[in-house]
């Protein structure tokens, strides 16, 4: 399966978590840690191994103003690097 | 000023006691005897008191950790505390027997190192009979485990031309991550330097075929390269600066900025033992020394990577250039640059015998 009908899940020993002495949302990878801006972490929340990339552009676009095209690029784009770096499959 | 952001990780060398004698270790050459290492009960206050400071991740490693007899416990420590664990290990204590109860302790990640893909070899370069075998079966029970698998090779000269190889092993046990590191020569690598340099022809090789691997891996394996920046012309950010990601922890307690630092003379570095972890990271004259960009040499103040590469690593300042406070001879601006080429030069030909890393096979003491 290619493009947005993929469905991302977190690759094994793959981490989200919430921070409380940074206040922020870290993912944590073997030997490799993450620190992540507003629209990465709001991506990540919707990654459980269900919801498909389009499912998630849908979501976030619901929830934001900004165009549909400009969030699913940054969708992409973002788990397009992350599973390039390891911490997601896609 | 920006207030000090918190450590990232805690790297718990448990134990300087190994099975193996690898020549490329980056271990001091005055190992920590077994009778000075920390207890559990201060490890257990180390980890809980990283945690309660924003340390994220935490790295057992050593000498072999796996030497310790209380390195489940301490890992369920970790694991309450809300660390997230990685085991980086040589392969070799790791049964069946010690398997689960990892697992159930509640470990993130293990490190399998590896000497060579062929056997003889391999156990010639670890000292260690039938460790190569041992690290396959260790390999093979973390990955049945379900747990992801660091499959790590140390590159030098005499092993350098099998990287494809290397590689490939790395695939086929399954490793979700494989690391190809160049020596580092801090200790007894640098030490065995001579023995173990790799040749310009032979760094290239191995790059090549890691961007391959990279490039045909994408999204299967992460493929991690460290380069030995003898050839570089910019140095490596040591630890991502000095007292600014990471705090190691010594087997005898002392917490140092890097790997290394012990080898810089004239430096007090503090013990877990004597004070908490708070204290080292924000106001101990350890950590202050070198972190930020103020302590700089003026050729690397007035780069524009001083916040990159950090002006590079003060133990090899302090080993290459005899000053921890100088620029990194590894960058081509430090006035000392030419002593790289030098070891180069030194390590082309020269003969491959190495001396095995183990505690009093020390060469003359100063040495």
């Amino acid at each position: 399966m290619t493009g947005t009908a993929r469905t991302p899940s977190f690759r094994p020993g793959v981490k989200f978590r919430f921070d409380s002495v940074r206040d922020a949302w870290v993912l944590l990878a073997p030997e490799k840690l993450f620190l992540l801006d507003e629209i990465g972490v709001e991506i990540l929340k919707l990654v459980d191994g269900t919801r498909s990339i389009d499912g998630i552009i849908d979501d976030l676009a619901a929830r934001f103003t900004a165009p549909r095209a400009e969030i699913a690029r940054d969708v992409v784009g973002a788990l397009e690097d992350l599973s390039a770096r390891g911490a997601v499959e896609l | 000023m920006t207030p000090l952001a918190p450590p990232m990780a805690l790297i718990a060398e448990l134990t300087h006691r190994c099975p193996l004698q690898c020549s490329y270790c980056s271990n001091p050459l005055h190992l920590d005897a077994a009778r000075n290492e920390l207890q559990t009960r201060d490890w257990k206050n180390v980890l809980t008191e990283a945690a309660r400071l924003g340390v994220l991740q935490i790295h057992f490693s050593g000498g072999e950790p796996m030497a310790r007899p209380d390195l489940v416990e301490l890992v369920a420590h970790a694991s309450a505390s809300g660390l997230y664990i990685n085991l980086i290990t040589s392969g070799v204590l790791l049964t069946d027997a010690m398997m689960s109860p990892l697992l159930s302790a509640g470990i993130d990640h293990i490190q399998v190192s590896f000497q060579d893909t062929q056997e003889t070899s391999a156990d010639r370069f670890g000292g260690y009979h039938c460790g190569h075998a041992k690290k396959l079966e260790a390999a093979r029970r973390i990955r049945e485990s379900g747990l992801p698998l660091t499959a790590n090779f140390v590159i030098h000269k005499q092993n350098a031309a099998r990287i494809r190889e290397m590689l490939a092993l790395g695939e086929e046990l399954g490793a979700q991550r494989i690391e190809i590191a160049h020596t580092q020569y801090y200790g007894w690598a640098l030490l065995n330097r001579k023995a173990l340099l790799p040749s310009r022809a032979q760094l290239a090789l191995v790059t090549e075929a890691v961007i391959d691997a990279q490039a045909r891996l994408s999204g299967r394996i992460t493929i991690d390269y460290v380069v030995p920046d003898y050839y570089a012309e910019r140095p490596k950010a040591c630890m991502g600066g000095w007292g600014n990601r990471f705090i190691v922890i010594a087997p005898s307690g002392k917490a140092l900025p890097c790997h290394a630092a012990e080898s810089i003379p004239g430096m007090v570095f503090p013990s877990v033992r004597d004070t908490t972890l708070g204290e080292i990271w924000t106001a101990s004259d350890a950590f202050r020394k070198y972190r930020g960009t103020g302590w700089m040499p003026v050729t690397c103040r007035n780069c524009d990577r001083r916040e990159i590469d950090w002006g590079g690593c003060r133990c090899q300042a302090l080993a290459l250039a005899g000053d921890a406070g100088a620029t990194d001879p590894a960058c081509s601006l430090s006035p000392h640059h030419h002593v790289m080429h030098e070891a180069i030069a030194a390590a082309t030909d020269a003969a491959l015998d190495l001396i095995p890393r183990r505690p009093g096979l020390l060469p003359a003491q100063g040495a």
